[in-house]
């Protein structure tokens, strides 16, 4: 048996008349970063603020270490850690106080260590909504793990910001992880997903359309593999040209770019036709499908069932 | 109790802190004493024997609510609430600490007030000083109990200065603050025991300022009392965490549960 920190079985939320969330079902295993990605309105919110005990399902279970976020709340504010999508401070609380007052509430005293780690230490009397985005989210991140949780729940944790602070954080995701802390990520970054996530689970209009490590899922595509071509004297863009195992070809600015199903027989043959043709490779790059390319044609599959995923 | 008290301590320096809730528990109430004992003391003579529980009064309702309302709408819309709910604190502390926070301001302003307006003002001392302080803490209570219920009642800004006003102007120009109640025409002084500061004051001229009171001021402490604890257990029980996702499913037209002491000392405590 694996170890299960995160279990949603068959969980649907229903606002009104509106399916949020469908039937969905999914675990999370003990040290792993979880991906929940999708567009907007495709249920990772209702399905993060159902873990945190914010929303009670209409149907299905949702357990975080055993305990039920809506039936059990004061078991699992210590379980959990949870930065926030929108802000959730009051503007006039200092970094320090919010530091100690969270802190307090949870039983463990204040972790200044955490504050000065996130690049917070020159800002410890700075109100929060003097505080840039960047700072605001730093210091949402060192509240929601000062408590050390086994779980953390990040809401477009990244949203914002620039690359310093991007890469610090994920840096701080990477420390928690190899703590065995276990972390469910929605994010609609699909780069960030792919280099942060084990695993992840794709969204659409509140089912789950693909699961598995994005690795796993880039390669349950098309498998197309994109070849950017550029020569001296652009010989690849004059002529009609057929290369072997090519499905799709555009040109974009100086680039000629190829969809082949073998990069093996199509790159030899694009090399012999420039050396035919007396011209120069400048540049030549291969590229295996990307986790955005592979929830690109997860939602183009969705539109063109008409939604019926 | 740790925890508490780093919220009783946020709570209270966020209203010196924050420049609106600095004008509502100070700036405003002591200005308007300082023209009050200033304008009205050479116009009214009257004035100066009740000047010091009427400027408590403005102060009272400057800071519960003008001044205690409005943060609540606003961490609540701004998802403040569900941030703490996530983090353990509970509802109780949310409707009690800010009450208590109020509380302290205050009674911060009344000790300026009642040692000052004396040697400034010539204004009337306290005869009893258990009285007034009891009536104080009483009254501070009730209007802060009746402000934090009108936070948590109010679904916006709007709602609040509709709500807040409902009462603050009524109680200047009725509760007995500028005119004294026993000189109203019966129809209004009716009106004015549905205030809570015509009950405040003739609590505090009857018991602590040796004047003849309109009614028996006990009735006006216990009218005072009983509707401080219902809006203080009402805002408990109709407290929202979320505006976007109510949990407590119950109606706010409960609040108006509230007004049941005063309607009933309007009708038993008319001259």
């Amino acid at each position: 048996m694996q170890d299960e920190v995160v279990l949603v079985k068959d969980f649907t939320k229903v606002y009104s008349e509106v399916i949020a969330v469908d039937g969905i079902s999914f675990e999370v295993h003990h040290g792993e970063i979880f991906g929940l990605l999708g567009p907007n309105g495709a249920g990772k919110t209702t399905t993060m603020e159902s873990l945190e005990g914010l929303r009670q399902p209409t149907h299905g279970s949702l357990s975080i270490l055993g305990v039920n976020p809506m039936q059990q709340p004061k078991r699992l504010h210590n379980l959990i850690g949870v930065q926030l999508q929108s802000s959730g401070l009051p503007g006039s609380m200092t970094s320090q106080e919010a530091m100690e007052f969270f802190c307090a509430y949870h039983h463990v005293p204040p972790r200044q260590d955490l504050l000065l780690r996130l690049g917070l230490g020159y800002k410890l009397s700075a109100q929060f909504s003097t505080l840039t985005t960047g700072l605001q989210r730093r210091l949402a991140l060192a509240l929601a793990i000062a408590h050390d949780p086994p779980v953390v729940l990040l809401d477009e944790p990244t949203a914002g910001l620039d690359v310093g602070s991007r890469v610090e954080l994920h840096e701080v995701m990477r420390e928690l992880r190899a703590k065995g802390t276990t972390i469910i990520l929605a994010t609609h970054d699909m780069a960030e997903a792919e280099k942060m996530a084990d695993r992840v689970a794709i969204l659409l209009k509140g089912r789950i359309a693909a699961t598995g490590s994005p690795t796993q899922l880039t390669a349950t595509g098309s498998g197309l593999v994109k070849i950017s071509v550029s020569s001296e004297a652009g010989s690849l863009s004059q002529g009609a040209t057929a290369f072997p195992e090519v499905s799709q070809q555009l040109i974009k600015d100086e680039y000629v770019i190829f969809y082949s199903r073998d990069a093996g027989a199509t790159v030899p043959a694009i090399l012999d036709y420039l050396k035919t043709h007396t011209d120069h490779l400048v540049d030549l790059r291969v590229e295996r499908p990307s986790l955005e390319d592979r929830f690109l044609e997860i939602t183009q599959t969705d539109l063109s069932n008409g939604g019926k995923s | 109790m740790t925890a508490f008290l780093h919220h009783f301590m946020y709570d209270f320096r966020t209203g010196l802190r924050d420049k609106s809730l600095l004008l509502m528990n100070y700036l405003f109430p002591l200005g308007f004493y300082a023209l009050m004992g200033l304008l009205m003391t050479g116009l009214n003579p009257t004035f100066a024997p009740t000047m010091i529980p009427a400027m408590i009064l403005v102060a009272m309702m400057a800071c519960t609510l003008l001044g205690l309302p409005n943060p609540v709408v606003e961490s609540r819309e701004a998802g403040i609430f569900r941030s703490f709910k996530i983090n353990g604190v509970p509802a109780l502390s949310i409707v009690t600490i800010p009450v208590l926070s109020s509380f302290v301001h205050i009674i911060l302003v009344s000790i300026l007030i009642t040692f000052t307006a004396g040697p400034l003002f010539k204004a009337g001392l306290p005869l009893n000083w258990g009285y007034f302080v009891l009536i104080l803490l009483l009254t501070a209570f009730t209007m802060a109990s009746i402000g934090m219920l009108i936070g948590v009642v109010s679904p916006n800004s709007r709602s609040i200065v509709l709500f807040s006003q409902s009462i603050f102007l009524p109680s200047m120009i009725l509760g007995g603050l500028m005119v004294p109640s026993n000189m109203l025409p019966p129809g209004l002084y009716r009106i004015s025991l549905l205030l809570p500061t015509s009950h405040a004051m003739n609590a505090w001229l009857g018991l602590a300022f040796g004047m003849v009171p309109v009614f028996d001021p006990r009735w006006a402490l216990l009218v005072l009392l009983s509707s401080g604890v219902i809006a203080f257990a009402l805002a408990i029980y109709l407290f929202n965490w979320d505006s976007k996702n109510k949990q407590s499913g119950h109606s706010p037209f409960l609040a108006l549960i509230t007004l049941v002491p005063y309607v009933i000392a309007a009708i038993f405590l008319a001259r």
